[in-house]
Protein backbone atom coordinates (compact mmCIF):
# COMPACT_ATOMS: atom_id res chain seq x y z
CA UNK A 1 0.00 0.00 0.00
CA UNK A 2 1.24 3.46 -0.92
CA UNK A 3 2.02 5.90 1.86
CA UNK A 4 -0.49 8.64 2.61
CA UNK A 5 1.85 11.49 1.57
CA UNK A 6 2.51 9.74 -1.77
CA UNK A 7 -1.23 9.17 -2.36
CA UNK A 8 -1.99 12.80 -1.48
CA UNK A 9 0.73 13.99 -3.84
CA UNK A 10 -0.84 12.03 -6.70
CA UNK A 11 -4.29 13.25 -5.66
CA UNK A 12 -3.05 16.85 -5.86
CA UNK A 13 -1.54 16.14 -9.29
CA UNK A 14 -4.90 14.79 -10.53
CA UNK A 15 -6.77 17.69 -8.97
CA UNK A 16 -4.41 20.10 -10.73
CA UNK A 17 -5.17 18.43 -14.06
CA UNK A 18 -8.93 18.71 -13.38
CA UNK A 19 -8.55 22.41 -12.54
CA UNK A 20 -6.61 22.97 -15.78
CA UNK A 21 -9.44 21.19 -17.63
CA UNK A 22 -11.70 24.00 -16.44
CA UNK A 23 -13.30 22.57 -13.28
CA UNK A 24 -13.96 24.55 -10.11
CA UNK A 25 -12.86 22.84 -6.89
CA UNK A 26 -15.52 21.95 -4.33
CA UNK A 27 -14.84 20.74 -0.78
CA UNK A 28 -17.93 19.02 0.66
CA UNK A 29 -18.05 18.26 4.39
CA UNK A 30 -16.91 14.85 5.58
CA UNK A 31 -19.99 14.59 7.80
CA UNK A 32 -23.03 14.30 5.55
CA UNK A 33 -26.71 14.08 6.65
CA UNK A 34 -27.62 10.39 6.59
CA UNK A 35 -31.21 10.94 5.54
CA UNK A 36 -30.52 11.92 1.91
CA UNK A 37 -28.12 9.04 1.40
CA UNK A 38 -30.46 6.53 3.04
CA UNK A 39 -33.40 7.76 1.02
CA UNK A 40 -31.36 7.40 -2.14
CA UNK A 41 -29.58 4.10 -1.57
CA UNK A 42 -31.59 2.37 1.15
CA UNK A 43 -30.04 -0.23 3.37
CA UNK A 44 -27.15 -0.82 0.96
CA UNK A 45 -25.56 2.40 2.11
CA UNK A 46 -26.13 1.61 5.80
CA UNK A 47 -24.08 -1.54 5.29
CA UNK A 48 -21.33 0.36 3.51
CA UNK A 49 -21.11 3.74 5.23
CA UNK A 50 -20.18 4.71 8.76
CA UNK A 51 -23.24 6.07 10.49
CA UNK A 52 -22.84 8.33 13.48
CA UNK A 53 -25.08 10.77 15.24
CA UNK A 54 -25.00 14.36 16.28
CA UNK A 55 -27.19 15.67 19.12
CA UNK A 56 -28.42 18.58 16.99
CA UNK A 57 -28.10 17.40 13.38
CA UNK A 58 -29.30 13.83 13.93
CA UNK A 59 -28.00 10.83 12.05
CA UNK A 60 -24.88 11.61 10.00
CA UNK A 61 -22.63 9.59 7.71
CA UNK A 62 -18.93 9.81 7.04
CA UNK A 63 -18.89 10.80 3.34
CA UNK A 64 -19.14 7.52 1.36
CA UNK A 65 -18.78 9.39 -1.95
CA UNK A 66 -18.64 12.92 -3.33
CA UNK A 67 -21.27 12.69 -6.03
CA UNK A 68 -24.30 13.35 -3.83
CA UNK A 69 -22.95 16.49 -2.08
CA UNK A 70 -21.59 17.82 -5.40
CA UNK A 71 -24.98 17.36 -7.09
CA UNK A 72 -26.76 18.92 -4.11
CA UNK A 73 -24.46 21.94 -4.18
CA UNK A 74 -24.98 22.36 -7.91
CA UNK A 75 -28.76 21.98 -7.73
CA UNK A 76 -28.87 24.55 -4.93
CA UNK A 77 -27.68 27.27 -7.25
CA UNK A 78 -24.80 26.41 -9.55
CA UNK A 79 -24.51 28.21 -12.90
CA UNK A 80 -24.70 26.20 -16.12
CA UNK A 81 -22.82 24.59 -17.65
CA UNK A 82 -20.57 23.65 -14.75
CA UNK A 83 -17.48 21.53 -14.17
CA UNK A 84 -16.48 20.55 -10.64
CA UNK A 85 -13.52 18.72 -9.18
CA UNK A 86 -12.61 17.52 -5.70
CA UNK A 87 -10.08 15.44 -3.83
CA UNK A 88 -10.40 13.94 -0.40
CA UNK A 89 -11.15 10.90 1.73
CA UNK A 90 -14.19 8.68 1.41
CA UNK A 91 -15.08 6.12 4.06
CA UNK A 92 -16.47 2.63 3.48
CA UNK A 93 -17.36 -0.07 5.97
CA UNK A 94 -16.04 -3.44 4.86
CA UNK A 95 -17.81 -6.66 5.80
CA UNK A 96 -15.05 -8.85 4.45
CA UNK A 97 -11.32 -8.91 5.05
CA UNK A 98 -8.78 -8.31 2.30
CA UNK A 99 -5.95 -5.96 1.42
CA UNK A 100 -7.96 -4.39 -1.40
CA UNK A 101 -10.86 -3.49 0.90
CA UNK A 102 -9.82 -0.15 2.30
CA UNK A 103 -11.93 1.57 4.97
CA UNK A 104 -10.78 5.03 3.99
CA UNK A 105 -9.10 6.18 0.82
CA UNK A 106 -8.70 9.21 -1.39
CA UNK A 107 -10.86 9.98 -4.38
CA UNK A 108 -10.08 12.61 -6.99
CA UNK A 109 -13.12 13.38 -9.12
CA UNK A 110 -14.34 15.42 -12.05
CA UNK A 111 -18.03 16.08 -12.79
CA UNK A 112 -19.65 17.83 -15.77
CA UNK A 113 -23.16 19.34 -15.68
CA UNK A 114 -24.03 20.27 -19.25
CA UNK A 115 -27.31 19.95 -21.14
CA UNK A 116 -25.96 20.90 -24.59
CA UNK A 117 -24.29 17.72 -25.80
CA UNK A 118 -24.33 14.77 -23.37
CA UNK A 119 -22.28 12.46 -25.60
CA UNK A 120 -19.54 15.09 -25.94
CA UNK A 121 -19.51 15.47 -22.13
CA UNK A 122 -19.24 11.66 -21.74
CA UNK A 123 -16.27 11.66 -24.12
CA UNK A 124 -14.67 14.64 -22.36
CA UNK A 125 -14.66 12.89 -18.96
CA UNK A 126 -13.50 9.56 -20.37
CA UNK A 127 -10.72 11.07 -22.50
CA UNK A 128 -9.46 13.19 -19.59
CA UNK A 129 -9.25 10.09 -17.36
CA UNK A 130 -7.65 8.04 -20.16
CA UNK A 131 -4.97 10.70 -20.63
CA UNK A 132 -4.21 10.96 -16.89
CA UNK A 133 -3.99 7.16 -16.52
CA UNK A 134 -2.32 6.34 -19.86
CA UNK A 135 1.07 5.54 -18.28
CA UNK A 136 -0.49 2.72 -16.20
CA UNK A 137 -1.72 0.78 -19.27
CA UNK A 138 -5.06 -0.12 -17.64
CA UNK A 139 -7.93 -2.01 -19.22
CA UNK A 140 -10.85 0.28 -19.92
CA UNK A 141 -14.39 -0.98 -20.25
CA UNK A 142 -17.51 0.98 -21.15
CA UNK A 143 -21.20 0.23 -21.02
CA UNK A 144 -24.47 2.07 -21.39
CA UNK A 145 -27.36 1.59 -18.98
CA UNK A 146 -29.39 3.80 -21.37
CA UNK A 147 -29.35 1.00 -23.96
CA UNK A 148 -30.72 -1.47 -21.40
CA UNK A 149 -33.41 1.00 -20.35
CA UNK A 150 -34.39 1.57 -23.98
CA UNK A 151 -34.63 -2.18 -24.59
CA UNK A 152 -36.92 -2.62 -21.57
CA UNK A 153 -39.06 0.38 -22.52
CA UNK A 154 -39.46 -1.06 -26.01
CA UNK A 155 -40.84 -4.45 -24.94
CA UNK A 156 -44.33 -4.93 -26.36
CA UNK A 157 -46.14 -5.60 -23.09
CA UNK A 158 -48.19 -3.80 -20.42
CA UNK A 159 -46.67 -0.75 -18.70
CA UNK A 160 -46.52 -2.17 -15.12
CA UNK A 161 -44.32 -5.05 -16.33
CA UNK A 162 -41.94 -2.62 -18.04
CA UNK A 163 -41.84 -0.42 -14.94
CA UNK A 164 -41.04 -3.43 -12.74
CA UNK A 165 -38.24 -4.56 -15.08
CA UNK A 166 -36.82 -1.03 -15.39
CA UNK A 167 -36.78 -0.72 -11.61
CA UNK A 168 -34.68 -3.88 -11.31
CA UNK A 169 -32.10 -3.31 -14.06
CA UNK A 170 -29.54 -2.89 -11.25
CA UNK A 171 -30.62 -6.13 -9.54
CA UNK A 172 -29.97 -8.77 -12.23
CA UNK A 173 -31.31 -11.71 -10.22
CA UNK A 174 -34.73 -10.14 -9.67
CA UNK A 175 -34.78 -8.66 -13.19
CA UNK A 176 -34.27 -12.02 -14.90
CA UNK A 177 -36.66 -13.73 -12.48
CA UNK A 178 -39.40 -11.26 -13.40
CA UNK A 179 -38.64 -11.58 -17.11
CA UNK A 180 -39.02 -15.36 -16.89
CA UNK A 181 -42.30 -14.91 -15.03
CA UNK A 182 -43.70 -12.43 -17.57
CA UNK A 183 -42.72 -14.78 -20.38
CA UNK A 184 -44.61 -17.62 -18.70
CA UNK A 185 -41.36 -19.62 -18.40
CA UNK A 186 -41.68 -19.79 -14.60
CA UNK A 187 -45.21 -20.61 -13.50
CA UNK A 188 -47.32 -18.28 -11.38
CA UNK A 189 -47.07 -19.27 -7.67
CA UNK A 190 -50.00 -21.39 -6.50
CA UNK A 191 -51.19 -18.89 -3.93
CA UNK A 192 -51.58 -16.19 -6.55
CA UNK A 193 -53.75 -18.31 -8.83
CA UNK A 194 -56.07 -19.05 -5.89
CA UNK A 195 -56.18 -15.37 -4.93
CA UNK A 196 -57.14 -14.29 -8.44
CA UNK A 197 -59.85 -16.90 -8.84
CA UNK A 198 -61.38 -16.69 -5.36
CA UNK A 199 -60.47 -13.17 -4.19
CA UNK A 200 -58.99 -12.25 -0.84
CA UNK A 201 -60.09 -14.62 1.93
CA UNK A 202 -61.85 -13.20 4.97
CA UNK A 203 -60.61 -13.97 8.44
CA UNK A 204 -57.39 -12.29 9.46
CA UNK A 205 -57.97 -8.92 11.13
CA UNK A 206 -56.46 -5.94 9.32
CA UNK A 207 -53.26 -4.72 10.98
CA UNK A 208 -50.50 -2.35 9.97
CA UNK A 209 -50.06 0.84 7.99
CA UNK A 210 -50.61 -0.66 4.54
CA UNK A 211 -54.29 -0.20 3.76
CA UNK A 212 -56.91 -2.57 2.28
CA UNK A 213 -57.10 -0.15 -0.69
CA UNK A 214 -53.39 -0.68 -1.37
CA UNK A 215 -53.96 -4.44 -1.38
CA UNK A 216 -56.94 -4.04 -3.71
CA UNK A 217 -54.84 -1.93 -6.06
CA UNK A 218 -52.15 -4.59 -6.19
CA UNK A 219 -54.69 -7.35 -6.79
CA UNK A 220 -55.99 -5.30 -9.73
CA UNK A 221 -52.43 -5.09 -11.07
CA UNK A 222 -52.06 -8.86 -10.68
CA UNK A 223 -55.35 -9.45 -12.53
CA UNK A 224 -54.23 -7.22 -15.40
CA UNK A 225 -50.93 -9.08 -15.45
CA UNK A 226 -52.66 -12.46 -15.55
CA UNK A 227 -54.81 -11.26 -18.47
CA UNK A 228 -51.86 -9.91 -20.48
CA UNK A 229 -50.16 -12.01 -23.14
CA UNK A 230 -46.83 -13.49 -22.12
CA UNK A 231 -43.70 -11.74 -23.39
CA UNK A 232 -42.65 -13.91 -26.37
CA UNK A 233 -39.67 -16.18 -25.70
CA UNK A 234 -37.91 -14.67 -28.76
CA UNK A 235 -37.98 -11.30 -26.97
CA UNK A 236 -36.53 -12.90 -23.82
CA UNK A 237 -33.77 -14.42 -25.97
CA UNK A 238 -33.05 -11.02 -27.56
CA UNK A 239 -32.80 -9.39 -24.14
CA UNK A 240 -30.59 -12.21 -22.80
CA UNK A 241 -28.30 -11.75 -25.83
CA UNK A 242 -28.23 -8.00 -25.22
CA UNK A 243 -27.32 -8.32 -21.54
CA UNK A 244 -24.58 -10.83 -22.40
CA UNK A 245 -23.03 -8.72 -25.20
CA UNK A 246 -19.30 -8.10 -24.75
CA UNK A 247 -17.15 -6.95 -27.66
CA UNK A 248 -14.62 -4.32 -28.75
CA UNK A 249 -16.33 -0.94 -28.46
CA UNK A 250 -15.95 -0.07 -32.13
CA UNK A 251 -17.99 -3.17 -33.05
CA UNK A 252 -20.71 -2.50 -30.46
CA UNK A 253 -23.13 -0.44 -32.62
CA UNK A 254 -23.22 -3.10 -35.35
CA UNK A 255 -23.49 -5.95 -32.85
CA UNK A 256 -26.33 -4.18 -31.03
CA UNK A 257 -28.16 -3.49 -34.31
CA UNK A 258 -27.81 -7.15 -35.27
CA UNK A 259 -29.85 -8.16 -32.21
CA UNK A 260 -32.90 -6.88 -34.05
CA UNK A 261 -34.45 -5.07 -31.06
CA UNK A 262 -36.80 -2.52 -32.61
CA UNK A 263 -36.51 0.09 -29.84
CA UNK A 264 -32.73 0.30 -29.82
CA UNK A 265 -31.74 2.48 -32.83
CA UNK A 266 -31.98 5.88 -31.01
CA UNK A 267 -29.86 4.55 -28.13
CA UNK A 268 -27.40 2.99 -30.59
CA UNK A 269 -27.16 6.35 -32.38
CA UNK A 270 -26.20 7.97 -29.06
CA UNK A 271 -23.53 5.30 -28.52
CA UNK A 272 -22.18 5.99 -32.03
CA UNK A 273 -22.04 9.73 -31.36
CA UNK A 274 -20.23 9.06 -28.08
CA UNK A 275 -17.71 6.72 -29.74
CA UNK A 276 -17.10 9.29 -32.50
CA UNK A 277 -16.57 12.01 -29.87
CA UNK A 278 -14.14 9.72 -28.03
CA UNK A 279 -12.23 8.95 -31.25
CA UNK A 280 -12.06 12.68 -32.00
CA UNK A 281 -10.35 13.07 -28.62
CA UNK A 282 -7.75 10.48 -29.54
CA UNK A 283 -9.28 7.36 -27.92
CA UNK A 284 -8.63 4.10 -29.78
CA UNK A 285 -12.10 2.54 -29.61
CA UNK A 286 -10.83 -0.76 -31.00
CA UNK A 287 -8.78 -1.23 -27.82
CA UNK A 288 -11.77 -0.45 -25.60
CA UNK A 289 -14.18 -3.13 -24.33
CA UNK A 290 -17.93 -2.66 -24.49
CA UNK A 291 -19.98 -4.72 -22.04
CA UNK A 292 -23.73 -4.24 -22.17
CA UNK A 293 -24.18 -5.22 -18.49
CA UNK A 294 -21.29 -3.05 -17.26
CA UNK A 295 -22.37 -1.06 -14.21
CA UNK A 296 -25.48 -3.12 -13.50
CA UNK A 297 -24.34 -4.35 -10.12
CA UNK A 298 -22.76 -1.14 -8.87
CA UNK A 299 -24.45 2.02 -7.65
CA UNK A 300 -27.99 2.36 -8.88
CA UNK A 301 -27.63 6.02 -9.83
CA UNK A 302 -25.77 5.44 -13.11
CA UNK A 303 -28.40 5.46 -15.84
CA UNK A 304 -26.45 6.03 -19.07
CA UNK A 305 -22.79 5.83 -20.08
CA UNK A 306 -20.60 3.93 -17.56
CA UNK A 307 -16.88 3.23 -17.56
CA UNK A 308 -14.09 1.69 -15.49
CA UNK A 309 -10.31 1.57 -15.70
CA UNK A 310 -8.95 -1.60 -14.11
CA UNK A 311 -5.47 -2.97 -13.41
CA UNK A 312 -4.37 -6.47 -14.41
CA UNK A 313 -4.66 -7.80 -10.83
CA UNK A 314 -8.29 -8.99 -10.54
CA UNK A 315 -8.20 -8.60 -6.73
CA UNK A 316 -7.87 -4.82 -7.07
CA UNK A 317 -10.94 -2.61 -7.28
CA UNK A 318 -11.18 -0.33 -10.35
CA UNK A 319 -8.53 2.42 -10.39
CA UNK A 320 -11.13 4.76 -11.85
CA UNK A 321 -14.85 4.57 -12.53
CA UNK A 322 -17.70 6.82 -13.46
CA UNK A 323 -20.75 7.40 -15.53
CA UNK A 324 -23.83 9.41 -16.29
CA UNK A 325 -26.41 10.04 -13.55
CA UNK A 326 -29.16 12.23 -15.00
CA UNK A 327 -31.84 10.66 -12.77
CA UNK A 328 -29.86 11.46 -9.62
CA UNK A 329 -29.99 15.18 -10.43
CA UNK A 330 -33.77 14.82 -10.86
CA UNK A 331 -34.04 13.05 -7.49
CA UNK A 332 -31.95 15.63 -5.64
CA UNK A 333 -33.12 18.62 -7.69
CA UNK A 334 -36.66 18.85 -6.29
CA UNK A 335 -38.29 19.46 -9.62
CA UNK A 336 -35.21 20.49 -11.56
CA UNK A 337 -32.76 18.31 -13.39
CA UNK A 338 -29.65 18.52 -15.51
CA UNK A 339 -27.72 15.90 -17.48
CA UNK A 340 -24.58 15.06 -15.52
CA UNK A 341 -21.56 12.81 -15.99
CA UNK A 342 -18.44 12.31 -13.94
CA UNK A 343 -16.04 9.92 -12.35
CA UNK A 344 -13.40 9.33 -9.72
CA UNK A 345 -9.80 8.14 -9.69
CA UNK A 346 -8.27 6.51 -6.61
CA UNK A 347 -4.87 8.16 -6.07
CA UNK A 348 -3.79 5.41 -3.65
CA UNK A 349 -4.16 2.74 -6.34
CA UNK A 350 -2.37 4.96 -8.88
CA UNK A 351 0.49 5.29 -6.38
CA UNK A 352 0.65 1.49 -5.91
CA UNK A 353 0.76 0.87 -9.64
CA UNK A 354 3.36 3.58 -10.24
CA UNK A 355 5.53 2.02 -7.53
CA UNK A 356 5.33 -1.37 -9.26
CA UNK A 357 6.20 0.01 -12.70
CA UNK B 1 -0.79 -25.13 32.35
CA UNK B 2 -2.82 -24.02 29.37
CA UNK B 3 -6.07 -25.74 28.47
CA UNK B 4 -8.75 -25.60 25.77
CA UNK B 5 -11.42 -23.18 26.92
CA UNK B 6 -14.90 -24.42 26.02
CA UNK B 7 -17.62 -21.76 26.15
CA UNK B 8 -21.10 -23.08 26.96
CA UNK B 9 -24.40 -21.22 27.56
CA UNK B 10 -24.64 -20.55 31.26
CA UNK B 11 -28.29 -21.37 31.89
CA UNK B 12 -31.54 -22.86 30.75
CA UNK B 13 -32.42 -25.53 28.23
CA UNK B 14 -29.53 -24.65 25.97
CA UNK B 15 -27.08 -25.42 28.80
CA UNK B 16 -28.84 -28.67 29.74
CA UNK B 17 -29.02 -29.88 26.13
CA UNK B 18 -25.34 -29.01 25.64
CA UNK B 19 -24.41 -30.98 28.77
CA UNK B 20 -26.49 -33.92 27.45
CA UNK B 21 -24.84 -33.76 24.02
CA UNK B 22 -21.35 -33.93 25.54
CA UNK B 23 -22.44 -36.63 28.02
CA UNK B 24 -23.66 -38.84 25.15
CA UNK B 25 -20.07 -38.63 23.86
CA UNK B 26 -18.49 -39.57 27.17
CA UNK B 27 -17.62 -36.08 28.36
CA UNK B 28 -19.22 -34.85 31.54
CA UNK B 29 -19.70 -31.11 31.86
CA UNK B 30 -20.99 -29.87 35.18
CA UNK B 31 -21.44 -26.74 37.14
CA UNK B 32 -19.52 -26.51 40.37
CA UNK B 33 -19.91 -24.50 43.54
CA UNK B 34 -23.22 -23.00 44.55
CA UNK B 35 -26.23 -22.98 42.24
CA UNK B 36 -25.67 -19.29 41.47
CA UNK B 37 -21.94 -19.51 40.81
CA UNK B 38 -20.86 -19.59 37.13
CA UNK B 39 -18.09 -22.15 37.53
CA UNK B 40 -17.77 -25.52 35.86
CA UNK B 41 -15.69 -28.63 35.42
CA UNK B 42 -15.03 -31.16 32.67
CA UNK B 43 -14.56 -34.90 33.24
CA UNK B 44 -13.66 -37.53 30.69
CA UNK B 45 -11.14 -35.62 28.60
CA UNK B 46 -7.82 -33.96 29.34
CA UNK B 47 -7.00 -30.27 29.26
CA UNK B 48 -10.45 -28.88 28.62
CA UNK B 49 -11.79 -26.11 30.82
CA UNK B 50 -15.44 -25.09 31.00
CA UNK B 51 -16.37 -21.40 30.66
CA UNK B 52 -20.03 -20.54 31.30
CA UNK B 53 -21.20 -17.55 29.26
CA UNK B 54 -24.34 -15.93 27.93
CA UNK B 55 -25.13 -17.62 24.58
CA UNK B 56 -25.25 -14.20 22.92
CA UNK B 57 -21.68 -13.41 23.97
CA UNK B 58 -20.14 -16.66 22.75
CA UNK B 59 -19.73 -15.48 19.09
CA UNK B 60 -17.83 -12.40 20.26
CA UNK B 61 -15.60 -14.42 22.63
CA UNK B 62 -14.79 -16.90 19.83
CA UNK B 63 -13.97 -14.05 17.43
CA UNK B 64 -11.69 -12.45 20.02
CA UNK B 65 -9.96 -15.80 20.62
CA UNK B 66 -10.67 -15.66 24.37
CA UNK B 67 -12.28 -19.11 24.15
CA UNK B 68 -11.14 -21.96 21.86
CA UNK B 69 -14.47 -23.72 21.44
CA UNK B 70 -17.99 -22.50 21.93
CA UNK B 71 -21.60 -23.66 21.70
CA UNK B 72 -24.06 -21.14 20.31
CA UNK B 73 -26.77 -20.73 17.68
CA UNK B 74 -25.58 -20.76 14.06
CA UNK B 75 -27.78 -17.67 13.51
CA UNK B 76 -25.92 -15.67 16.16
CA UNK B 77 -22.51 -16.41 14.63
CA UNK B 78 -23.71 -15.41 11.16
CA UNK B 79 -25.39 -12.25 12.35
CA UNK B 80 -22.90 -10.95 14.89
CA UNK B 81 -19.62 -11.74 13.11
CA UNK B 82 -18.67 -10.03 9.85
CA UNK B 83 -16.94 -12.52 7.54
CA UNK B 84 -17.60 -15.28 10.12
CA UNK B 85 -15.92 -18.14 8.20
CA UNK B 86 -12.56 -16.39 8.61
CA UNK B 87 -13.06 -16.18 12.39
CA UNK B 88 -14.63 -19.49 13.39
CA UNK B 89 -14.94 -23.02 12.06
CA UNK B 90 -18.22 -24.91 12.29
CA UNK B 91 -17.29 -28.24 13.94
CA UNK B 92 -20.67 -29.89 14.48
CA UNK B 93 -24.35 -29.07 14.31
CA UNK B 94 -25.72 -30.43 17.60
CA UNK B 95 -29.30 -31.27 16.67
CA UNK B 96 -31.15 -29.06 19.17
CA UNK B 97 -32.05 -25.42 19.63
CA UNK B 98 -33.73 -25.41 16.23
CA UNK B 99 -35.19 -22.08 15.12
CA UNK B 100 -35.81 -20.51 11.74
CA UNK B 101 -35.11 -16.91 10.90
CA UNK B 102 -38.00 -15.95 8.64
CA UNK B 103 -39.75 -12.97 7.09
CA UNK B 104 -43.37 -12.52 8.12
CA UNK B 105 -46.04 -10.08 6.94
CA UNK B 106 -49.59 -9.37 8.13
CA UNK B 107 -51.82 -12.42 7.53
CA UNK B 108 -54.40 -10.02 6.05
CA UNK B 109 -52.10 -9.27 3.09
CA UNK B 110 -53.74 -11.80 0.76
CA UNK B 111 -51.68 -10.52 -2.18
CA UNK B 112 -48.31 -11.14 -0.55
CA UNK B 113 -47.06 -14.72 -0.33
CA UNK B 114 -43.54 -14.58 -1.84
CA UNK B 115 -40.51 -12.28 -1.89
CA UNK B 116 -41.56 -11.19 -5.38
CA UNK B 117 -44.88 -10.03 -3.89
CA UNK B 118 -43.11 -8.32 -0.99
CA UNK B 119 -40.88 -6.41 -3.44
CA UNK B 120 -43.87 -5.23 -5.50
CA UNK B 121 -45.82 -4.26 -2.37
CA UNK B 122 -42.78 -2.39 -1.00
CA UNK B 123 -42.50 -0.37 -4.19
CA UNK B 124 -46.18 0.67 -4.12
CA UNK B 125 -45.97 1.28 -0.36
CA UNK B 126 -43.05 3.67 -0.74
CA UNK B 127 -44.89 5.62 -3.44
CA UNK B 128 -48.02 5.84 -1.26
CA UNK B 129 -46.42 6.57 2.12
CA UNK B 130 -43.21 8.41 1.23
CA UNK B 131 -40.94 6.01 3.07
CA UNK B 132 -39.62 2.54 2.50
CA UNK B 133 -41.42 -0.53 3.77
CA UNK B 134 -40.06 -1.11 7.29
CA UNK B 135 -38.93 -4.54 8.44
CA UNK B 136 -38.41 -4.90 12.20
CA UNK B 137 -35.61 -7.22 13.29
CA UNK B 138 -32.61 -7.67 15.51
CA UNK B 139 -30.80 -9.78 12.89
CA UNK B 140 -29.59 -6.86 10.80
CA UNK B 141 -26.72 -8.47 8.93
CA UNK B 142 -28.51 -11.72 8.02
CA UNK B 143 -31.67 -9.95 6.88
CA UNK B 144 -29.85 -7.28 4.91
CA UNK B 145 -27.62 -9.80 3.14
CA UNK B 146 -30.61 -12.02 2.34
CA UNK B 147 -32.79 -9.25 0.88
CA UNK B 148 -29.88 -7.79 -1.08
CA UNK B 149 -29.00 -11.22 -2.51
CA UNK B 150 -32.63 -11.76 -3.48
CA UNK B 151 -32.77 -8.38 -5.24
CA UNK B 152 -35.56 -6.86 -3.14
CA UNK B 153 -35.84 -3.03 -3.15
CA UNK B 154 -37.63 -0.25 -1.28
CA UNK B 155 -37.30 -1.71 2.23
CA UNK B 156 -35.51 -0.54 5.34
CA UNK B 157 -34.66 -2.21 8.61
CA UNK B 158 -35.88 -0.90 11.94
CA UNK B 159 -34.22 -2.24 15.05
CA UNK B 160 -36.35 -4.35 17.37
CA UNK B 161 -34.68 -6.12 20.26
CA UNK B 162 -37.84 -7.78 21.58
CA UNK B 163 -41.61 -8.21 21.11
CA UNK B 164 -40.88 -7.88 17.40
CA UNK B 165 -44.16 -9.58 16.46
CA UNK B 166 -46.02 -6.61 17.94
CA UNK B 167 -44.36 -3.95 15.79
CA UNK B 168 -46.76 -4.27 12.85
CA UNK B 169 -49.86 -3.76 14.97
CA UNK B 170 -48.10 -0.87 16.71
CA UNK B 171 -47.41 0.73 13.31
CA UNK B 172 -43.65 0.87 13.79
CA UNK B 173 -43.02 -1.67 11.00
CA UNK B 174 -44.87 -3.25 8.07
CA UNK B 175 -43.16 -6.65 8.25
CA UNK B 176 -40.79 -8.50 10.56
CA UNK B 177 -37.79 -10.81 10.35
CA UNK B 178 -37.48 -12.94 13.45
CA UNK B 179 -36.73 -16.36 14.88
CA UNK B 180 -39.61 -18.79 15.14
CA UNK B 181 -39.82 -22.44 16.07
CA UNK B 182 -43.51 -23.31 16.18
CA UNK B 183 -45.02 -20.18 14.61
CA UNK B 184 -47.46 -19.78 17.54
CA UNK B 185 -46.44 -16.22 18.40
CA UNK B 186 -46.64 -15.18 14.76
CA UNK B 187 -50.18 -16.53 14.41
CA UNK B 188 -51.24 -14.92 17.68
CA UNK B 189 -50.04 -11.58 16.28
CA UNK B 190 -51.85 -12.06 12.95
CA UNK B 191 -48.67 -12.57 10.93
CA UNK B 192 -47.81 -15.17 8.28
CA UNK B 193 -44.47 -16.42 6.97
CA UNK B 194 -43.57 -15.76 3.32
CA UNK B 195 -43.41 -19.07 1.46
CA UNK B 196 -39.84 -18.34 0.29
CA UNK B 197 -38.93 -16.18 3.28
CA UNK B 198 -36.65 -18.60 5.14
CA UNK B 199 -33.40 -16.72 5.77
CA UNK B 200 -31.56 -19.24 7.91
CA UNK B 201 -32.33 -22.52 9.69
CA UNK B 202 -30.50 -22.20 12.96
CA UNK B 203 -29.47 -24.81 15.50
CA UNK B 204 -27.03 -25.06 18.39
CA UNK B 205 -23.59 -25.63 16.89
CA UNK B 206 -20.11 -26.36 18.22
CA UNK B 207 -17.67 -23.79 16.81
CA UNK B 208 -13.87 -23.62 17.00
CA UNK B 209 -12.17 -20.24 17.07
CA UNK B 210 -9.61 -19.53 14.34
CA UNK B 211 -8.38 -16.56 16.37
CA UNK B 212 -7.53 -18.36 19.63
CA UNK B 213 -4.00 -19.43 20.49
CA UNK B 214 -3.95 -23.19 19.88
CA UNK B 215 -0.17 -23.50 20.37
CA UNK B 216 0.58 -26.53 22.53
CA UNK B 217 -3.09 -27.59 22.44
CA UNK B 218 -2.99 -29.60 19.20
CA UNK B 219 -2.93 -32.97 20.99
CA UNK B 220 -5.79 -32.19 23.42
CA UNK B 221 -7.79 -30.80 20.48
CA UNK B 222 -7.25 -33.96 18.44
CA UNK B 223 -8.19 -36.12 21.44
CA UNK B 224 -11.35 -34.09 22.10
CA UNK B 225 -12.41 -34.17 18.45
CA UNK B 226 -11.85 -37.93 18.32
CA UNK B 227 -13.88 -38.42 21.50
CA UNK B 228 -16.72 -36.28 20.15
CA UNK B 229 -16.60 -38.00 16.77
CA UNK B 230 -17.02 -34.70 14.87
Amino acid sequence: MASKPRSSEIGERLLGAFLRAGAAEVTPDILQPAETLLDLYGEDIRARAYVTSDPLRGEMMLRPDFTVPVVEAHMAGGAEPARYCYMGEVFRRQDHRGAARANEYLQAGYEVFDREDPEAADAEVFALFARLLAHLRLTSTIGDIGILRAAVEGIDTIAPRKAALARHIWRPRRFHGLLQRYAGITPVPGGRAALLSAGAPEGAPWIGLRSPEEMAARIAVLRADAAAAPIPTEVVAQLDALFALSCPAEEAPARLSALGIAALPPAIARLERRLAAMAARGIDTSALRFEASHGRTTMEYYDGFVFTFTAADPALPPVASGGRYDALTRFLGQGREIPAVGGVIRPGLVADLEAQA
Amino acid sequence: MSAIKLGVPSKGRLMEKTFDWFAERGIRLRRTGSEREYAGAVDGVEKVELVLLSAGEIPRELAAGRIHLGVTGSDLVRDKLADWPTLVEELAPMGFGHADLIIAVPACWADVDTLEDLDAAAHAFRAAHGHRLRIATKYHRLVREFLTREGIADWQLVDSQGATEGTVKNLTAEAIADITSSGETLRANHLKILSDGLIHSSQATLFASRMADWAGLEAPRAALIAQLGV
